[in-house]
């Protein structure tokens, strides 16, 4: 065996820089399949880094009307949406990819929020239960949070956040002050700012949009007092917080599932649907993928071209030690022993190109990042499985050279000068 | 008898336009002796020797070696045959440059699955055989031409074959390095080694113990001279 990998690299040492050539279309093909696919994973790593500790394992469901979000300020409910009930947020509660849940009704508006003369020029305002500052993750900066209490007697307080302040206050201490929301007064208890750790990494203008989807002024009300603002029958969305980052879809999908089995109607144009982060920023991210896969597979017709070069030089390797393999045959070794040889020595080539590939690759997807931004993750598993595949382009291009040789006539092999 | 051919023929080409090379060849030879085969060339003596050699398969006739008839054998135990009964020496040598003298000797072992242990001090006693024991680790393009042949022929012999083939083993030296190969020839001969040689030298194939003849693919002589 060890004699069998010295014949194959005999052949490879007494012609270097054909050797080297012949590696070199396998070094392209393999270096340009990592250097692409560590560029896609670093990039869907980071999504999933921009979320993971975030306070952002967030997923919202909301009732939508086809593609779009149900606008309750202008439509009507139907009427086979049936009103939230405490069963079934326990329900949802209860699903073991859901840590907690709150639901809330969200208006967005434009100069309703006032104090004094300031106007926000755009805010969303939040009807919500109390534990919604808790599933959002928001941490409060001064003042207090809603408390059961504000709930249930239906207190007129607001949570405001940094936005809405500086729009507002400019500066001074919001808490205690007074809100005017649809002309109804409201006191600031409490200013929340979003968790501070989430600070998402944006290569594309569409993943800011996607990252910062409201970046217009939060007010968060009870929801008991909501009634007051705008109506009684007012559909609510949940917001829910995923154990992890992983089960995000999932945990969106089970309580779209509870909650439009609320609905009693049979394909309503009106039903919930589940917004998560994750499911966007991949979403996205598929785009540009769909163009690299394709990328991909350009660069593996460029690897079995790199293969058919194998093939064409252990072909004329074949030929030129044709008097090598008739003294070998003479001297007595067995067929396999020849066709060994040479499919050892295809084998090493794409396995040496297939190495050297990848260290390239690596390298060509480090200038990537540096050039774009962009980051990588180098996954051992496409390594190992892109030198294994050179492998196997050696064995599949170097067969038909190997068989040749095994086959040749001992006497036409001596005879050949 | 070490080698019966009976009624050997061999023809080339196709069924239509047949080349016959060899006609009724009827030859036998015992262990120990020595033949040379002279013939100029086209004669046939090359396809002779493949046949000898186990390299080809005559077309018609039986080939006896060690009275056993091989013409069912597969090319594996072809292969045992050549790498344990026959040893070859090439007119052109054949030696693999990459490899170092002991190394091309050995090469043969290797095949024969020779345990590594054994090929250097087997193939050691060889070269020492035919006075090369002192290029052991020399490549072939550090020996002249005489001495590559002397390691071709360590090679034939080192794994003691039954019958050494040489063809034209002195057609490329000159005639002092070609002495010496004779000279070798003959200690194998005195030893015991059965020797057939294809030679156009008359002066070479009369150190033979044996000189036949083949024009035209028929063979004549074989008398002791």
């Amino acid at each position: 065996m060890l004699e069998n990998f010295r014949e194959a690299f005999d052949g490879i040492r007494s012609h270097k820089l054909r050797s080297a050539l012949t590696m070199l279309g396998i070094i392209i093909g393999i270096a340009s399949i990592i250097a692409i696919s560590s560029t896609i994973m670093g990039t869907n790593e980071q999504i999933k880094q921009n979320l993971v500790g975030s306070g952002s394992n967030v997923v919202t469901v909301r009732l939508y009307q086809g593609d779009y979000p149900f606008e309750s300020a202008w439509s009507t409910v139907p009427e086979y949406i049936a009103p939230l009930t405490d069963e079934t947020l326990e329900e949802i509660r209860a699903v073991p990819e859901i840590a907690s849940a709150a639901y809330y009704a969200q208006r967005d508006g434009y100069g309703q929020i006032r104090s004094g003369s300031n106007a926000l020029s755009a805010g969303t305002v939040y009807g919500v239960d109390r534990a919604f500052p808790d599933v959002y993750g928001y941490t409060v900066r001064a003042g207090r949070s809603l408390t059961e209490s504000d709930c249930l007697n239906f207190r007129k307080v607001a949570m405001i956040d940094e936005t809405v302040s500086a729009a507002l206050f400019s500066g001074r201490n919001p808490v205690g002050q007074t809100i005017d929301i649809n002309g109804e007064p409201y006191v600031v208890i409490g200013e929340f700012t979003r968790a501070s750790d989430f600070r998402p990494k944006v290569n594309t203008l569409d993943e800011y949009f996607t990252y910062n989807q409201s970046s217009g002024g939060k007010v968060l009300i009870p929801f008991s007092t909501w009634p007051v603002l705008f109506r009684y029958d007012e559909p609510l969305s949940l917001v829910i917080r995923a154990v992890n980052t992983d089960s995000m879809t999932v945990a969106g999908r089970k309580a779209e599932e509870i909650l439009n089995s609320t609905i009693a109607q049979e394909n309503p144009e009106v039903r919930y649907k589940s917004e998560d982060l994750l499911e966007q920023a991949k979403n996205l991210q598929e785009l540009s993928s769909a163009t690299n896969r394709q990328l991909i597979l350009v660069a593996g017709i460029s690897l079995v071209v790199g293969g058919i070069g194998v093939m064409n030089i252990m072909l004329v390797s074949v030929t030129e030690r044709t008097p090598e393999i008739g003294l070998k045959k003479a001297l007595g070794a067995r067929r396999r022993r020849i066709s060994a040889q040479f499919l050892i020595e295809a084998g090493v080539l794409t396995c040496f190109g297939g190495i050297l590939g990848v260290l390239v690759g690596i390298g060509l997807a480090y200038g990537i990042s540096r050039v774009s931004g962009v980051p990588i993750f180098i996954s051992w598993y496409i390594v190992l499985l892109t030198v294994v595949f050179s492998f196997v382009i050696g064995m599949v291009f170097g067969a038909i050279p190997a068989y040749r040789a095994a086959r040749l006539d001992p006497i036409e092999a001596l005879r050949h000068e | 008898m070490l080698i019966r051919l009976e009624h050997i023929e061999k023809t080339y080409g196709t069924a239509e336009h047949p080349v016959p090379v060899l006609h009724d060849v009827n030859f036998s030879m015992q262990e120990g002796a020595y033949y040379a085969i002279m013939g100029p060339s086209g004669s046939g003596k090359s396809t002779l020797m493949n046949i000898l050699g186990y390299l080809d398969t005559p077309t018609k006739g039986t080939y006896y070696f060690e009275d056993a008839d091989n013409s069912k054998a597969s090319d594996m135990q072809m292969a045992r045959i050549r790498n344990q009964k026959i040893g070859f020496v090439f007119q052109s040598f054949h030696l693999l440059p990459q490899r170092r003298a002991w190394e091309n000797v050995a090469l043969p072992l290797l095949y024969g699955n020779v345990p590594k242990k054994d090929r250097r001090a087997r193939a050691e006693a060889a070269l020492k055989e035919v006075g090369l024991s002192d290029r052991m680790e020399f490549f072939p393009t550090q020996l002249s031409g005489g001495q590559c042949q002397r390691v071709a022929i360590a090679r034939a012999i080192c794994t003691n074959p039954k019958l050494l083939l040489a063809d034209e083993p002195t057609g490329a030296l000159d005639s002092k390095s070609g002495q010496q190969i004779m000279d070798i020839f003959d200690r194998l001969h005195e030893r015991g080694m059965s020797i057939i040689m294809i030679t156009h030298e008359l002066a070479v194939a009369k150190r033979a113990s044996h000189m036949m003849h083949i024009y035209d693919g028929v063979l004549k002589g074989g008398d002791a001279q």
